[in-house]
Protein backbone atom coordinates (compact mmCIF):
# COMPACT_ATOMS: atom_id res chain seq x y z
CA UNK A 1 0.00 0.00 0.00
CA UNK A 2 2.38 2.76 1.29
CA UNK A 3 5.41 1.35 -1.59
CA UNK A 4 1.92 2.16 -4.01
CA UNK A 5 1.91 5.32 -3.04
CA UNK A 6 5.16 6.45 -3.14
CA UNK A 7 5.82 4.86 -6.34
CA UNK A 8 2.96 7.04 -7.83
CA UNK A 9 4.03 9.92 -6.73
CA UNK A 10 7.48 9.19 -7.59
CA UNK A 11 6.19 8.48 -11.16
CA UNK A 12 4.28 11.82 -11.16
CA UNK A 13 6.26 13.63 -9.62
CA UNK A 14 6.18 16.44 -12.16
CA UNK A 15 2.77 17.05 -12.34
CA UNK A 16 2.62 17.16 -8.48
CA UNK A 17 5.42 19.85 -9.22
CA UNK A 18 2.93 21.59 -11.19
CA UNK A 19 -0.29 21.48 -8.79
CA UNK A 20 1.75 22.68 -5.50
CA UNK A 21 3.22 26.01 -8.04
CA UNK A 22 -0.14 26.22 -9.53
CA UNK A 23 -1.45 26.17 -5.97
CA UNK A 24 0.70 29.48 -4.74
CA UNK A 25 0.02 31.33 -8.14
CA UNK A 26 -3.43 31.28 -8.16
CA UNK A 27 -3.73 32.38 -4.55
CA UNK A 28 -0.94 35.16 -5.14
CA UNK A 29 -2.53 36.20 -8.58
CA UNK A 30 -6.35 36.56 -6.49
CA UNK A 31 -5.15 37.92 -3.21
CA UNK A 32 -4.98 42.00 -4.56
CA UNK A 33 -8.05 42.01 -6.63
CA UNK A 34 -10.50 44.84 -5.55
CA UNK A 35 -14.08 43.86 -4.65
CA UNK A 36 -15.38 45.39 -7.99
CA UNK A 37 -13.45 43.22 -9.76
CA UNK A 38 -14.79 40.34 -8.07
CA UNK A 39 -17.80 39.37 -10.24
CA UNK A 40 -15.85 39.77 -13.24
CA UNK A 41 -12.80 37.59 -12.11
CA UNK A 42 -15.20 34.85 -11.19
CA UNK A 43 -16.93 34.81 -14.59
CA UNK A 44 -13.29 34.77 -16.22
CA UNK A 45 -11.98 32.15 -14.20
CA UNK A 46 -15.17 29.70 -15.07
CA UNK A 47 -14.49 30.33 -18.53
CA UNK A 48 -10.45 28.95 -17.84
CA UNK A 49 -11.47 25.74 -16.05
CA UNK A 50 -13.26 25.35 -19.36
CA UNK A 51 -9.90 23.67 -20.09
CA UNK A 52 -11.52 20.74 -19.37
CA UNK A 53 -12.82 21.18 -23.14
CA UNK A 54 -9.38 19.36 -24.22
CA UNK A 55 -9.86 16.20 -22.08
CA UNK A 56 -12.76 15.74 -24.11
CA UNK A 57 -11.62 16.35 -28.01
CA UNK A 58 -8.61 13.74 -25.81
CA UNK A 59 -11.28 11.37 -25.08
CA UNK A 60 -13.05 11.96 -28.41
CA UNK A 61 -9.63 11.37 -30.75
CA UNK A 62 -8.79 8.23 -28.85
CA UNK A 63 -12.07 6.53 -29.23
CA UNK A 64 -12.56 4.12 -32.03
CA UNK A 65 -14.85 5.59 -34.99
CA UNK A 66 -16.85 2.64 -34.37
CA UNK A 67 -17.89 3.40 -30.73
CA UNK A 68 -20.66 5.18 -31.54
CA UNK A 69 -21.96 5.28 -27.94
CA UNK A 70 -18.70 6.40 -27.15
CA UNK A 71 -18.46 9.18 -30.10
CA UNK A 72 -21.58 10.32 -29.02
CA UNK A 73 -20.79 11.21 -25.13
CA UNK A 74 -17.41 12.49 -26.15
CA UNK A 75 -19.84 14.57 -28.56
CA UNK A 76 -21.75 16.23 -25.56
CA UNK A 77 -18.73 16.53 -23.31
CA UNK A 78 -17.47 18.78 -25.87
CA UNK A 79 -20.43 20.83 -26.40
CA UNK A 80 -20.66 21.37 -23.10
CA UNK A 81 -16.84 22.28 -22.65
CA UNK A 82 -17.16 24.88 -25.50
CA UNK A 83 -20.45 26.48 -23.82
CA UNK A 84 -18.45 26.52 -20.88
CA UNK A 85 -15.51 27.97 -22.73
CA UNK A 86 -16.94 30.54 -24.71
CA UNK A 87 -19.82 31.49 -22.99
CA UNK A 88 -17.88 31.81 -20.11
CA UNK A 89 -15.35 34.57 -22.02
CA UNK A 90 -17.88 36.30 -23.38
CA UNK A 91 -19.63 36.81 -20.68
CA UNK A 92 -16.57 38.11 -18.64
CA UNK A 93 -16.14 40.49 -21.97
CA UNK A 94 -19.40 41.91 -21.99
CA UNK A 95 -18.89 42.74 -18.40
CA UNK A 96 -15.48 44.31 -18.38
CA UNK A 97 -16.43 46.14 -21.95
CA UNK A 98 -18.66 48.36 -19.91
CA UNK A 99 -16.09 49.14 -17.08
CA UNK A 100 -14.29 51.60 -20.08
CA UNK A 101 -13.44 54.78 -18.86
CA UNK A 102 -15.94 57.17 -19.90
CA UNK A 103 -16.05 60.47 -20.54
CA UNK B 1 11.94 17.50 -33.62
CA UNK B 2 9.16 15.85 -32.62
CA UNK B 3 5.08 16.67 -33.17
CA UNK B 4 4.27 16.47 -29.65
CA UNK B 5 7.04 19.21 -28.74
CA UNK B 6 5.27 21.61 -30.54
CA UNK B 7 2.07 20.40 -28.59
CA UNK B 8 3.71 20.49 -25.27
CA UNK B 9 4.93 24.25 -26.20
CA UNK B 10 1.83 25.68 -27.24
CA UNK B 11 0.23 23.98 -24.06
CA UNK B 12 2.95 26.01 -22.23
CA UNK B 13 1.63 29.41 -23.87
CA UNK B 14 -1.56 28.92 -23.31
CA UNK B 15 -0.78 28.36 -19.26
CA UNK B 16 1.27 31.15 -19.60
CA UNK B 17 -1.89 33.10 -21.19
CA UNK B 18 -3.95 31.85 -18.19
CA UNK B 19 -1.79 33.05 -15.36
CA UNK B 20 -1.43 36.16 -17.33
CA UNK B 21 -4.69 36.58 -18.14
CA UNK B 22 -6.04 36.16 -14.41
CA UNK B 23 -3.04 38.40 -13.37
CA UNK B 24 -4.20 41.34 -15.06
CA UNK B 25 -8.47 40.31 -14.65
CA UNK B 26 -7.51 41.85 -11.39
CA UNK B 27 -6.48 45.37 -12.52
CA UNK B 28 -9.92 47.84 -13.80
CA UNK B 29 -7.26 48.81 -16.71
CA UNK B 30 -5.91 45.69 -18.07
CA UNK B 31 -8.49 43.44 -17.14
CA UNK B 32 -10.46 43.59 -20.55
CA UNK B 33 -7.22 42.42 -22.06
CA UNK B 34 -6.25 39.68 -19.90
CA UNK B 35 -9.90 38.27 -20.41
CA UNK B 36 -9.39 38.48 -24.32
CA UNK B 37 -5.64 36.84 -23.43
CA UNK B 38 -6.71 33.84 -21.79
CA UNK B 39 -9.26 33.54 -24.50
CA UNK B 40 -6.23 33.32 -27.21
CA UNK B 41 -4.13 30.64 -24.95
CA UNK B 42 -7.74 28.97 -24.90
CA UNK B 43 -8.65 28.86 -28.50
CA UNK B 44 -4.37 27.75 -29.43
CA UNK B 45 -4.80 24.96 -26.84
CA UNK B 46 -7.48 23.69 -28.45
CA UNK B 47 -6.76 23.83 -32.30
CA UNK B 48 -3.27 22.68 -31.06
CA UNK B 49 -5.10 19.28 -29.09
CA UNK B 50 -7.32 19.01 -32.36
CA UNK B 51 -4.31 18.47 -34.51
CA UNK B 52 -1.67 17.58 -32.35
CA UNK B 53 -2.66 15.21 -29.88
CA UNK B 54 -1.36 11.89 -30.08
CA UNK B 55 -1.65 9.27 -27.11
CA UNK B 56 1.68 7.52 -26.42
CA UNK B 57 0.52 4.18 -26.89
CA UNK B 58 -0.77 4.98 -30.30
CA UNK B 59 -4.63 5.25 -29.69
CA UNK B 60 -5.00 8.17 -31.53
CA UNK B 61 -6.64 7.93 -34.85
CA UNK B 62 -8.62 10.70 -36.92
CA UNK B 63 -11.06 9.51 -38.81
CA UNK B 64 -13.23 12.41 -40.69
CA UNK B 65 -16.05 11.29 -38.82
CA UNK B 66 -14.36 11.83 -35.71
CA UNK B 67 -12.92 15.45 -36.94
CA UNK B 68 -16.19 16.44 -38.14
CA UNK B 69 -18.04 15.61 -35.02
CA UNK B 70 -15.64 17.21 -32.79
CA UNK B 71 -15.85 20.93 -35.00
CA UNK B 72 -19.90 20.04 -34.81
CA UNK B 73 -20.07 19.84 -31.35
CA UNK B 74 -17.83 23.16 -30.77
CA UNK B 75 -19.40 24.81 -33.43
CA UNK B 76 -22.90 24.47 -31.63
CA UNK B 77 -21.45 25.10 -28.42
CA UNK B 78 -19.67 28.35 -29.36
CA UNK B 79 -23.02 29.55 -31.22
CA UNK B 80 -24.90 28.56 -28.94
CA UNK B 81 -22.81 29.97 -25.67
CA UNK B 82 -22.03 33.34 -27.52
CA UNK B 83 -25.52 34.15 -28.23
CA UNK B 84 -26.82 33.58 -24.40
CA UNK B 85 -23.42 35.51 -22.90
CA UNK B 86 -24.35 38.73 -26.02
CA UNK B 87 -28.34 38.21 -25.35
CA UNK B 88 -28.51 37.80 -21.38
CA UNK B 89 -29.33 41.12 -19.01
CA UNK B 90 -26.93 41.83 -16.62
CA UNK B 91 -28.91 40.77 -13.59
CA UNK B 92 -28.75 37.76 -15.12
CA UNK B 93 -25.25 37.22 -15.14
CA UNK B 94 -25.04 35.33 -11.79
CA UNK B 95 -27.00 32.19 -12.98
CA UNK B 96 -25.69 32.01 -16.09
CA UNK B 97 -21.75 31.97 -14.51
CA UNK B 98 -23.31 29.01 -12.66
CA UNK B 99 -24.49 27.51 -15.87
CA UNK B 100 -21.47 27.28 -17.84
CA UNK B 101 -19.86 26.22 -14.65
CA UNK B 102 -22.37 23.56 -14.46
CA UNK B 103 -21.22 22.58 -18.47
CA UNK B 104 -18.07 22.55 -17.54
CA UNK B 105 -18.81 19.96 -14.15
CA UNK B 106 -20.63 17.62 -16.98
CA UNK B 107 -17.61 17.69 -19.42
CA UNK B 108 -15.30 16.67 -16.57
CA UNK B 109 -17.64 13.75 -15.43
CA UNK B 110 -18.39 12.80 -18.74
CA UNK B 111 -14.79 12.07 -19.50
CA UNK B 112 -14.18 10.20 -16.32
CA UNK B 113 -16.93 7.48 -17.32
CA UNK B 114 -15.57 7.15 -20.39
CA UNK B 115 -12.10 6.87 -19.47
CA UNK B 116 -12.89 4.38 -16.91
CA UNK B 117 -12.39 1.28 -19.02
CA UNK B 118 -9.17 2.22 -20.78
CA UNK B 119 -7.78 2.11 -17.32
CA UNK B 120 -8.71 -0.76 -15.57
CA UNK B 121 -5.63 -2.03 -13.52
CA UNK B 122 -3.95 1.04 -12.93
CA UNK B 123 -5.17 1.81 -9.87
CA UNK B 124 -3.71 5.64 -9.52
CA UNK B 125 -5.08 6.66 -12.72
CA UNK B 126 -8.49 4.64 -12.15
CA UNK B 127 -8.30 7.10 -8.54
CA UNK B 128 -8.02 10.60 -10.16
CA UNK B 129 -10.87 9.15 -12.82
CA UNK B 130 -12.90 8.86 -9.97
CA UNK B 131 -12.21 11.71 -7.90
CA UNK B 132 -13.02 13.84 -11.45
CA UNK B 133 -16.18 12.00 -12.19
CA UNK B 134 -17.50 12.79 -8.35
CA UNK B 135 -16.18 16.15 -8.15
CA UNK B 136 -17.49 16.57 -11.89
CA UNK B 137 -21.07 15.42 -10.70
CA UNK B 138 -21.19 17.40 -7.92
CA UNK B 139 -20.29 20.55 -9.68
CA UNK B 140 -22.89 20.00 -12.40
CA UNK B 141 -25.86 19.07 -10.13
CA UNK B 142 -25.28 21.59 -7.82
CA UNK B 143 -24.40 24.52 -10.48
CA UNK B 144 -27.92 23.43 -12.11
CA UNK B 145 -29.83 24.10 -8.49
CA UNK B 146 -28.33 27.25 -7.89
CA UNK B 147 -28.65 28.73 -11.67
CA UNK B 148 -32.81 27.44 -10.75
CA UNK B 149 -32.95 28.79 -7.10
CA UNK B 150 -31.54 32.73 -8.83
CA UNK B 151 -33.65 32.17 -11.64
CA UNK B 152 -36.13 31.88 -8.65
CA UNK B 153 -37.85 28.68 -10.47
CA UNK B 154 -37.29 27.35 -7.58
CA UNK B 155 -37.69 29.98 -4.66
CA UNK B 156 -37.60 28.67 -1.19
CA UNK B 157 -34.62 26.81 0.77
CA UNK B 158 -36.08 23.55 1.12
CA UNK B 159 -35.56 21.78 4.28
CA UNK B 160 -35.21 18.08 4.64
CA UNK B 161 -35.05 16.87 8.21
CA UNK B 162 -31.91 16.56 9.79
CA UNK B 163 -30.49 17.53 6.73
CA UNK B 164 -26.95 17.92 8.11
CA UNK B 165 -26.71 14.18 9.02
CA UNK B 166 -28.33 12.60 5.67
CA UNK B 167 -25.71 15.13 3.78
CA UNK B 168 -22.76 13.69 6.13
CA UNK B 169 -23.95 10.21 5.02
CA UNK B 170 -24.43 10.68 1.25
CA UNK B 171 -20.80 11.91 1.06
CA UNK B 172 -19.27 9.29 3.28
CA UNK B 173 -20.72 7.10 1.62
CA UNK B 174 -20.10 8.12 -2.34
CA UNK B 175 -16.85 8.64 -1.09
CA UNK B 176 -16.73 4.92 0.32
CA UNK B 177 -18.11 4.16 -3.13
CA UNK B 178 -15.36 5.60 -5.06
CA UNK B 179 -13.00 3.98 -2.92
CA UNK B 180 -14.69 0.61 -3.43
CA UNK B 181 -14.95 1.47 -6.73
CA UNK B 182 -10.77 2.20 -7.32
CA UNK B 183 -9.77 -1.12 -5.14
CA UNK B 184 -12.16 -3.78 -6.91
CA UNK B 185 -12.12 -2.72 -10.16
CA UNK B 186 -15.20 -3.70 -11.51
CA UNK B 187 -14.92 -4.32 -15.19
CA UNK B 188 -18.94 -3.64 -15.60
CA UNK B 189 -19.62 -0.16 -15.94
CA UNK B 190 -22.77 -0.24 -13.87
CA UNK B 191 -21.52 0.28 -10.96
CA UNK B 192 -19.07 3.33 -12.41
CA UNK B 193 -22.95 5.05 -13.59
CA UNK B 194 -24.32 4.36 -9.91
CA UNK B 195 -21.50 5.97 -8.84
CA UNK B 196 -22.05 8.91 -10.96
CA UNK B 197 -25.76 9.08 -10.33
CA UNK B 198 -25.32 9.03 -6.56
CA UNK B 199 -22.89 12.05 -7.10
CA UNK B 200 -25.39 14.01 -8.88
CA UNK B 201 -27.83 13.65 -5.80
CA UNK B 202 -25.65 14.84 -3.51
CA UNK B 203 -25.01 17.99 -5.80
CA UNK B 204 -28.52 18.20 -5.74
CA UNK B 205 -28.57 17.77 -1.63
CA UNK B 206 -25.60 20.13 -1.14
CA UNK B 207 -26.87 23.15 -2.80
CA UNK B 208 -30.88 22.80 -2.53
CA UNK B 209 -30.94 24.06 1.03
CA UNK B 210 -28.90 27.28 0.82
CA UNK B 211 -30.67 30.27 0.84
CA UNK B 212 -30.52 32.33 -2.23
CA UNK B 213 -28.58 35.10 -0.73
CA UNK B 214 -25.58 32.99 -0.16
CA UNK B 215 -25.59 31.34 -3.74
CA UNK B 216 -22.48 33.36 -5.22
CA UNK B 217 -20.84 32.07 -2.44
CA UNK B 218 -21.88 28.38 -3.54
CA UNK B 219 -21.58 29.19 -7.15
CA UNK B 220 -17.90 30.40 -6.05
CA UNK B 221 -17.31 27.17 -4.36
CA UNK B 222 -18.18 24.84 -7.45
CA UNK B 223 -16.25 27.35 -9.76
CA UNK B 224 -13.56 25.66 -7.79
CA UNK B 225 -14.33 22.15 -7.76
CA UNK B 226 -15.14 21.97 -11.55
CA UNK B 227 -11.53 23.59 -11.14
CA UNK B 228 -10.16 20.70 -9.55
CA UNK B 229 -12.13 18.29 -11.79
CA UNK B 230 -10.34 19.57 -14.45
CA UNK B 231 -6.84 19.37 -12.80
CA UNK B 232 -7.96 15.36 -12.10
CA UNK B 233 -8.51 15.06 -16.01
CA UNK B 234 -4.86 17.24 -17.07
CA UNK B 235 -2.90 14.55 -14.15
CA UNK B 236 -4.55 11.45 -15.37
CA UNK B 237 -3.59 12.72 -19.44
CA UNK B 238 -0.54 14.35 -18.05
CA UNK B 239 -1.74 17.14 -19.29
CA UNK B 240 -0.34 20.69 -18.44
CA UNK B 241 -2.71 22.89 -19.87
CA UNK B 242 -5.64 21.33 -18.02
CA UNK B 243 -3.29 20.91 -14.78
CA UNK B 244 -2.44 24.34 -14.42
CA UNK B 245 -5.62 25.71 -15.83
CA UNK B 246 -7.47 23.64 -13.18
CA UNK B 247 -5.38 24.07 -10.18
CA UNK B 248 -5.54 27.88 -11.07
CA UNK B 249 -9.06 28.01 -11.09
CA UNK B 250 -9.45 26.32 -8.07
CA UNK B 251 -6.95 28.00 -6.29
CA UNK B 252 -8.09 31.05 -7.07
CA UNK B 253 -11.79 30.15 -6.59
CA UNK B 254 -11.23 29.26 -2.94
CA UNK B 255 -9.66 32.57 -2.33
CA UNK B 256 -12.25 34.41 -3.73
CA UNK B 257 -14.77 32.15 -1.71
CA UNK B 258 -13.06 32.95 1.57
CA UNK B 259 -13.36 36.40 0.61
CA UNK B 260 -17.33 36.99 -0.18
CA UNK B 261 -16.86 34.51 3.09
CA UNK B 262 -15.31 37.65 4.99
CA UNK B 263 -17.56 40.20 3.20
CA UNK B 264 -20.56 38.45 4.71
CA UNK B 265 -18.60 37.78 7.71
CA UNK B 266 -19.89 34.00 7.90
CA UNK B 267 -17.25 31.36 8.31
CA UNK B 268 -18.02 29.24 5.10
CA UNK B 269 -19.38 25.80 7.46
CA UNK B 270 -21.79 28.20 8.51
CA UNK B 271 -22.92 28.92 4.60
CA UNK B 272 -22.85 25.58 4.23
CA UNK B 273 -24.36 23.90 6.83
CA UNK B 274 -26.20 26.53 8.74
CA UNK B 275 -29.26 27.29 7.09
CA UNK B 276 -29.59 31.30 7.04
CA UNK B 277 -32.71 33.00 8.18
CA UNK B 278 -34.54 29.69 10.24
CA UNK B 279 -37.66 30.21 12.24
CA UNK B 280 -35.89 30.24 15.71
CA UNK B 281 -33.22 33.54 14.34
CA UNK B 282 -36.02 35.44 12.73
CA UNK B 283 -38.00 35.91 15.58
CA UNK B 284 -35.47 36.17 18.04
CA UNK B 285 -34.68 40.33 16.83
CA UNK B 286 -35.07 43.08 19.08
CA UNK B 287 -38.26 44.35 19.51
CA UNK B 288 -39.20 46.55 17.14
CA UNK B 289 -39.81 50.55 18.41
CA UNK B 290 -40.70 53.87 16.91
CA UNK B 291 -42.96 53.78 14.23
CA UNK B 292 -42.56 53.62 10.08
CA UNK B 293 -42.55 57.32 8.64
CA UNK B 294 -43.72 58.34 4.63
CA UNK B 295 -41.98 60.71 2.29
CA UNK B 296 -43.56 62.09 -0.89
CA UNK B 297 -41.84 62.60 -3.82
CA UNK B 298 -41.79 66.08 -3.66
CA UNK B 299 -41.01 66.33 -0.32
CA UNK B 300 -38.04 64.12 -1.19
CA UNK B 301 -36.74 65.91 -4.28
CA UNK B 302 -36.64 69.33 -2.42
CA UNK B 303 -34.89 67.73 0.10
CA UNK B 304 -32.51 66.55 -2.80
CA UNK B 305 -32.32 69.88 -4.73
CA UNK B 306 -31.10 71.68 -1.19
CA UNK B 307 -28.33 68.77 -0.08
CA UNK B 308 -24.74 69.73 -0.61
CA UNK B 309 -24.01 65.56 -0.81
CA UNK B 310 -25.96 62.42 -0.89
CA UNK B 311 -25.19 58.92 -1.13
CA UNK B 312 -26.78 56.79 -3.16
CA UNK B 313 -27.08 53.06 -1.75
CA UNK B 314 -28.33 50.46 -4.49
CA UNK B 315 -28.91 47.06 -3.98
CA UNK B 316 -29.93 44.15 -5.97
CA UNK B 317 -33.80 45.87 -5.68
CA UNK B 318 -32.55 48.65 -8.08
CA UNK B 319 -31.28 46.49 -10.97
CA UNK B 320 -34.70 44.23 -10.87
CA UNK B 321 -36.29 47.38 -11.26
CA UNK B 322 -34.30 48.23 -14.11
CA UNK B 323 -33.73 51.64 -12.49
CA UNK B 324 -29.80 51.43 -13.09
CA UNK B 325 -30.40 54.28 -15.98
CA UNK B 326 -32.88 56.29 -13.98
CA UNK B 327 -30.78 56.52 -11.31
CA UNK B 328 -27.98 57.45 -13.31
CA UNK B 329 -29.88 60.73 -14.37
CA UNK B 330 -30.63 61.52 -11.03
CA UNK B 331 -27.19 61.33 -10.53
CA UNK B 332 -26.27 63.55 -13.26
CA UNK B 333 -29.42 66.44 -12.69
CA UNK B 334 -28.44 66.49 -9.04
CA UNK B 335 -24.83 67.15 -9.69
CA UNK B 336 -25.80 69.99 -12.39
CA UNK B 337 -27.28 71.23 -9.26
CA UNK B 338 -23.97 71.62 -7.61
CA UNK B 339 -24.65 68.48 -5.77
CA UNK B 340 -22.02 65.63 -4.69
CA UNK B 341 -23.40 62.45 -5.40
CA UNK B 342 -21.34 59.05 -4.98
CA UNK B 343 -22.35 55.76 -5.13
CA UNK B 344 -21.80 53.76 -1.71
CA UNK B 345 -21.04 49.95 -2.73
CA UNK B 346 -21.30 47.33 -0.13
CA UNK B 347 -18.84 44.48 -1.01
CA UNK B 348 -22.11 41.88 -1.49
CA UNK B 349 -24.20 44.38 -3.45
CA UNK B 350 -26.30 42.61 -5.73
CA UNK B 351 -26.14 39.20 -5.81
CA UNK B 352 -22.23 38.66 -6.25
CA UNK B 353 -19.12 40.69 -5.19
CA UNK B 354 -18.94 43.33 -7.56
CA UNK B 355 -21.95 42.32 -9.38
CA UNK B 356 -24.11 45.94 -8.70
CA UNK B 357 -20.65 47.65 -9.95
CA UNK B 358 -21.28 46.18 -12.85
CA UNK B 359 -25.02 46.88 -13.20
CA UNK B 360 -23.81 50.57 -12.50
CA UNK B 361 -21.46 50.68 -15.34
CA UNK B 362 -23.85 49.35 -17.89
CA UNK B 363 -25.66 52.39 -17.31
CA UNK B 364 -22.79 54.41 -17.42
CA UNK B 365 -22.38 55.65 -14.22
CA UNK B 366 -18.44 56.43 -13.99
CA UNK B 367 -15.95 54.45 -12.13
CA UNK B 368 -14.87 57.21 -9.67
CA UNK B 369 -18.46 57.64 -8.25
CA UNK B 370 -18.59 53.98 -6.73
CA UNK B 371 -16.99 53.69 -3.40
CA UNK B 372 -16.54 51.55 -1.57
CA UNK B 373 -17.73 50.76 2.32
CA UNK B 374 -14.11 51.23 4.31
CA UNK B 375 -14.40 54.62 2.47
CA UNK B 376 -17.40 55.69 2.33
CA UNK B 377 -18.68 54.98 6.03
CA UNK B 378 -16.66 57.90 7.07
CA UNK B 379 -18.36 60.21 5.19
CA UNK B 380 -21.65 59.75 5.99
CA UNK B 381 -21.79 61.77 9.03
CA UNK B 382 -20.92 65.17 6.32
CA UNK B 383 -23.89 63.56 4.29
CA UNK B 384 -27.33 65.09 4.16
CA UNK B 385 -29.17 62.88 2.18
CA UNK B 386 -28.94 58.90 1.66
CA UNK B 387 -30.87 57.41 -0.39
CA UNK B 388 -31.22 53.93 -0.10
CA UNK B 389 -32.47 51.75 -3.60
CA UNK B 390 -33.22 48.42 -2.80
CA UNK B 391 -31.34 47.55 -0.47
CA UNK B 392 -31.95 46.61 2.85
CA UNK B 393 -29.60 43.66 4.52
CA UNK B 394 -26.32 46.04 3.74
CA UNK B 395 -27.78 48.91 6.04
CA UNK B 396 -29.39 46.71 8.48
CA UNK B 397 -27.85 48.21 12.09
CA UNK B 398 -28.62 44.87 13.37
CA UNK B 399 -25.54 43.85 12.12
CA UNK B 400 -24.19 45.54 14.78
CA UNK B 401 -26.31 45.80 17.47
CA UNK B 402 -27.96 42.57 17.73
CA UNK B 403 -26.03 39.41 18.38
CA UNK B 404 -29.39 37.59 17.78
CA UNK B 405 -29.28 38.43 14.62
CA UNK B 406 -28.65 35.82 11.71
CA UNK B 407 -26.54 38.90 10.11
CA UNK B 408 -24.58 40.20 13.06
CA UNK B 409 -21.14 40.98 12.74
CA UNK B 410 -21.84 41.52 9.18
CA UNK B 411 -20.41 45.36 8.29
CA UNK B 412 -22.78 47.51 6.98
CA UNK B 413 -22.63 50.30 5.29
CA UNK B 414 -23.33 52.92 8.16
CA UNK B 415 -26.21 55.45 7.02
CA UNK B 416 -27.54 56.30 9.83
CA UNK B 417 -25.17 58.26 10.53
CA UNK B 418 -26.19 60.79 7.87
CA UNK B 419 -28.44 63.39 8.50
CA UNK B 420 -31.76 62.46 6.61
CA UNK B 421 -32.27 58.79 5.19
CA UNK B 422 -34.74 58.03 2.55
CA UNK B 423 -35.58 54.33 1.85
CA UNK B 424 -37.36 53.53 -1.27
CA UNK B 425 -38.92 50.15 -0.98
CA UNK B 426 -41.41 48.23 -2.77
CA UNK B 427 -43.24 47.31 0.46
CA UNK B 428 -42.29 46.47 4.11
CA UNK B 429 -41.50 43.13 3.08
CA UNK B 430 -38.22 41.52 4.94
CA UNK B 431 -35.02 41.50 2.75
CA UNK B 432 -33.47 38.88 1.77
CA UNK B 433 -32.12 37.20 4.47
CA UNK B 434 -35.88 37.71 5.93
CA UNK B 435 -34.97 39.94 8.45
CA UNK B 436 -36.84 43.12 10.22
CA UNK B 437 -34.41 46.46 9.83
CA UNK B 438 -34.34 48.68 12.34
CA UNK B 439 -33.40 51.57 10.41
CA UNK B 440 -36.46 52.09 8.90
CA UNK B 441 -38.20 53.01 12.30
CA UNK B 442 -35.68 55.82 13.03
CA UNK B 443 -36.67 58.91 13.21
CA UNK B 444 -34.41 60.25 10.66
CA UNK B 445 -35.70 57.67 8.52
CA UNK B 446 -37.98 58.77 5.95
CA UNK B 447 -39.95 55.73 3.76
CA UNK B 448 -40.47 55.95 -0.09
CA UNK B 449 -42.41 53.31 -1.32
CA UNK B 450 -43.20 51.94 -4.47
CA UNK B 451 -41.41 50.62 -7.67
CA UNK B 452 -38.12 52.35 -8.00
CA UNK B 453 -38.09 52.46 -11.55
CA UNK B 454 -41.07 54.71 -11.21
CA UNK B 455 -40.67 56.56 -7.63
CA UNK B 456 -37.20 57.51 -9.74
CA UNK B 457 -38.97 58.75 -12.63
CA UNK B 458 -41.21 61.03 -10.71
CA UNK B 459 -38.50 61.80 -8.67
CA UNK B 460 -36.36 63.40 -11.51
CA UNK B 461 -39.25 64.78 -13.10
CA UNK B 462 -40.05 66.78 -10.04
CA UNK B 463 -36.37 68.00 -10.21
CA UNK B 464 -36.22 69.15 -13.17
CA UNK B 465 -39.62 71.62 -12.35
CA UNK B 466 -37.72 72.99 -10.00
Amino acid sequence: MLNEIINFLGENIQMIYIIILSVFVGVEVIGKVPAVLHTPLMSGANAIHGVVIVGAIIVMLNTPAENILALALGFVAVVFGTLNVVGGFAVTDRMLEMFKKKK
Amino acid sequence: MEVKYILDIIYLIASVTFVLGLKMLSHPDTARKGNLYAAFGMALAIIGTILLYNHADGYTTREPIKIILILAAIGIGTIAGWLTARRVQMTKMPELVSLFNGMGGACAAIIGLMEYEHNLGKTGALATIIAGLIIGSVSFSGSIIAFLKLNETMKKPIRIPSYNILNTVVMITLILCGIFIVYTQPEHLLLVVLLFVFALIYGVLFVIPIGGADMPVVISLLNSFTGLAAAFGGFLYQNQVMLTGGILVGSAGTILTLAMCKAMNRPLSNVIFGAFGSGAAAGAGAEVNGSIKDISISDTAILMNYAKKVVIVPGYGLAVAQAQHVIHELELLLEERGVEVVYAIHPVAGRMPGHMNVLLAESNVSYDKLIEMEEINPQFATTDVVLVVGANDVVNPAAKTDPSSPIFGMPILDVENAKNIIVNKRSMNAGYAGIDNLLFYQPKTSMLFGDAKGVLSKLVNELKQM
